[in-house]
């Protein structure tokens, strides 16, 4: 295989970048969620846990 | 209810799943079962991970824009919020764009960066007015004017778009970039399949974060409501009738 080290950080970045941002949300999400009462969270109902 | 204390849903469960299900066979076919390119060789791989990034950027910002016409039209808060939700994933494929691109340059055209490149000087304008949407909208201040601020900056952003998709045929002396690689039919089918496969799995991660990132606009938009409220009440507590709501929300 040719031009390993060009795919490797393209690819390796993308991932990278792609699982930080994801990290990032889902962590925000639990840190605001705590302060918001339940009957407020709009899209959360028992059905759709 | 029962307590939650997330932003997921099963809706953004299922979305996740594919997800990631779909990555894995996205490296496996782009790297070890697509064939490699005449010319390029194994560089074309790039491919699998640079062209869905531009091509989500596009819906990312369109979507952006959709949103602000519906908020500067109709007032929507719904329609704000999945604005300012898709600019901040748009900016982070357009930014995944331009780096991808920019390492996929070097093999194939030698260089990293050209500034005569129609193509790429457009999308780095386009990444740095999206910066820009983001920056007015962290900047405070009235919430309604933020986000007529942020919206016409959204709707001058998603008028670059055109003028980045034709570039290549607009300014074709001017361009280091091939034709549409979807359309001109150059490609071998499982070059093809797997870029579609791609396509999908990055439309896939785009609705995920789309959702979470509406969800936490949201919860940003009750909490600042909340905390008004509860300033309210101790305000008028202190027994101050000059305090009504009127003024404490402008």
């Amino acid at each position: 295989m040719t031009h390993v080290g060009y795919l490797l950080v393209g690819w390796g970045t993308t991932f990278a970048v792609g699982l930080v941002y994801t990290a990032t949300l889902l962590r925000r999400g639990r840190r605001l969620t705590v302060r918001v009462p339940a009957d407020r969270r709009r899209w959360m109902t028992t059905e759709d846990t | 209810m029962q307590e939650i204390n997330h932003t997921g849903s099963r809706t953004t469960r299922l979305l996740g799943a594919a997800v990631i299900i779909g990555l894995v066979a996205l490296v496996f076919l782009g790297w070890f079962v697509a064939p490699e390119d005449d010319d390029q060789q194994d560089a074309v791989r790039m491919i699998f991970v640079h062209v869905p990034s531009a091509i989500w950027t596009y819906i990312a910002f369109v979507t952006t824009a959709i949103g602000s016409v519906m908020w500067l039209v109709r007032r929507s808060v719904w329609w704000d919020t999945v604005a300012a939700a898709s600019a901040e994933i748009g900016v982070l494929f357009c930014g995944l764009t331009l780096f991808t691109g920019s390492v996929w340059g070097r093999p194939t055209w030698n260089t990293y960066w050209d500034w005569g490149d129609v193509r790429l000087v457009t999308t780095l304008i386009l990444f740095l007015m999206m910066i820009g949407y983001l920056s007015v909208r962290s900047l405070g201040g009235p919430e309604s004017a933020t986000a007529t601020r942020a919206a016409i900056v959204g709707v001058m952003a998603a008028a670059i778009l055109p003028i980045i998709n034709r570039s290549v045929e607009w300014w074709e002396n001017n361009t280091l970039h091939q034709k549409s690689s979807l359309t001109d039919g150059n490609l071998e089918d499982m070059t093809l399949f797997t870029l579609v496969v791609g396509l999908i799995v990055w439309g896939l991660f785009f609705w995920w974060a789309v959702l979470h990132r509406f969800r936490i606009a949201w919860l940003e938009r009750e909490i600042r409501s909340t905390d008004l409220d509860r300033a309210l009440v101790e305000r008028r507590a202190e027994g101050d009738p000059g305090a009504t709501p009127q003024e404490e929300r402008v």
